[in-house]
């Protein structure tokens, strides 16, 4: 199960420019699991998102069921399905459950997106080695942005 | 999911209530060259506390890759097994010996791998450490790869001779501080994903993880042929390949760690019968 649940991180992780107003991975405020600032100050990009759930960094369909994305093969089903997500969550508890589901659901098996500091052996992508210096978040302030902005379009 | 989980808000007790009931492995029955019945499912050991029955891989996985175990012709591990045959009987090293100078044949070692590994001399012992001290010892003899061909081929050979018998690996005892090191790396969420392997193995099996089944990730079925990789899979490699998949730093083949680790999955499955060699997708 070679790279099973995130493919290396894309280009497009680094090609990113960094926003002068985006919130640091350590300087995210939650309140009861949300966060209700935008973290970088520029809107999300629902189609962007919409790639993130597939591929790179993001693959929530290794765990969640998406019915809109059902051209994409292999949803998996350790997570609820994400059908009508934004029927049940505000955009800001959207937020917070990506950046660090664990806020909203704790000991969650969901992994925290926006998260750099506090693992057990992290390792170096998945090299199997240990990780060299400070880490990367799993998607990047404006990924996590795309990401809430495409869940935003699944209502029933 | 069988763990209680705490639970903050009203929201998310709603959200338990949508995650996907557990799928249960298929009801197909495994018996091997038309004549030995296998345990692929039984209760589990009293020392689990959040599981009550206890399955082998083989029941997760599809009827093509089942097939494959049904009849050793059709076991693509056999070939490696044979290859460790010749190895037997082959002289190797400075005594000019092979294992078959000292052991009448791999049949000597029935039993040995159901209760496997254990401790001998304070120290925790897996087969692959029994075979490279004999060869040191005994042969004088260059130690082998922990998951080279040679190596795998002939713990399965060994392994092949207590197939069907059931696992039975002790946890008490001089083994009892090994077997809690082993249980807390089990519990221990990795990397930067920060799962452990209960989080696949205990809380989701039966759950598709993208295109995976999940199983309950038991070895009793180890050295597995991995049609994937083409070849036998030791244990150590399978708990490095699924701790690297959670973004960490894995810990080495043939660490006490693993050793520790190997101890407590095998005591998972007391009970299911040795399935070496085994074949997964
Ligand atoms: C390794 C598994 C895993 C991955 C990967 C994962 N999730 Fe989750 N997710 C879960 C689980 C499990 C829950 C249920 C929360 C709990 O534990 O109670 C959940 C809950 C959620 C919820 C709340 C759903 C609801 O209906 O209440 C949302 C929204 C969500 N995830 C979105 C995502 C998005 C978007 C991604 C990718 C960027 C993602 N998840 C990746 C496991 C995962
Ligand atoms: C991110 C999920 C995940 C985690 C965490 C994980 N595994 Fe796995 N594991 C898998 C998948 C997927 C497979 C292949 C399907 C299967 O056999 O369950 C697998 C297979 C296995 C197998 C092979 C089972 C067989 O019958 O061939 C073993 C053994 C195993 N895992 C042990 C472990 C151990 C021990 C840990 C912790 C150190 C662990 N796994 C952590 C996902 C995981």
């Amino acid at each position: 199960m070679k790279k099973l649940l995130f493919v290396a991180a894309t280009a497009a992780v680094t090609a990113l420019p960094i926003h002068a107003d985006t919130v640091a991975p350590t300087n995210v405020a939650f309140s009861d699991g949300a966060v209700s600032g935008s973290l970088t100050g520029v809107a999300g990009d629902p189609a962007e998102g919409r790639i993130l759930m597939n591929k790179g960094s993001g693959n929530c369909i290794a765990c969640h069921a998406v019915s809109a994305l059902d051209d994409l093969p292999f949803h998996g089903e350790i997570g609820p399905p994400l059908d009508g997500v934004a029927d049940r969550w505000s955009e800001a508890e959207l937020r917070g459950i990506i950046a660090n589901a664990k806020e909203m659901f704790p000991e969650t098996m969901m992994p925290s997106f926006y998260k750099t500091t506090g693992f057990v052996r992290p390792g170096n992508a998945y090299t199997g080695k240990a990780a060299e210096g400070e880490l990367d978040p799993l998607l990047t302030a404006q990924q996590v942005e795309d990401v809430v902005a495409y869940l935003l379009t699944l209502k029933e | 999911m069988k763990k209680a989980i705490a639970i903050s808000s009203g929201a998310a007790a709603l959200c338990l209530m949508v995650t996907p009931l557990l799928a249960e492995p298929d009801d197909d029955s495994l018996v091997i060259n038309e004549e030995l019945q296998m345990v692929t499912e039984t209760e589990a050991p009293d020392h689990l506390e959040y599981v009550n029955t206890i399955y082998s891989g083989w029941r997760f996985r599809t009827d093509e890759t089942q097939a494959l175990q049904l009849d050793d012709f059709d076991n693509p591990a056999m070939l490696t097994v044979d290859a460790a045959i010749d190895a037997f009987n082959t002289v190797d090293g400075s005594e000019g010996k092979s294992c078959a100078s000292c052991h009448a044949g791999p049949e000597d070692f029935a039993g040995l791998t159901a209760s496997m590994p254990k401790v001998i001399d304070g120290k925790l012992v897996v087969m692959e450490d029994l075979l490279n001290n004999h060869r040191a010892k005994a042969m004088g003899a260059e130690p082998w790869k922990w998951s080279g061909q040679e190596m795998q081929g002939m713990v399965a050979l060994i392994g092949l001779q207590s197939r069907g018998m059931p696992v039975d690996v002790a946890i008490d005892g001089e083994a009892a501080p090994f077997w809690e090191k082993g249980k807390e790396i089990y519990y221990t969420r990795y990397g930067q994903l920060e799962l452990s392997c209960a989080n696949c193995h205990e809380d989701n099996y039966g759950n598709m993880i993208r295109a995976d089944h999940l199983s309950q990730g038991q070895i009793n079925g180890f050295p597995t042929y991995r049609l994937k990789q083409a070849k036998l899979i030791s244990k150590h490699n399978r708990f490095r390949g699924c701790i690297r998949d959670t973004r960490a730093e894995t810990f080495a083949e043939g660490s006490d760690e693993f050793r520790a680790l190997e101890l407590y999955v095998q005591s998972r499955g007391n009970g299911l019968s040795v399935e070496t060699p085994a074949v997964r997708q």
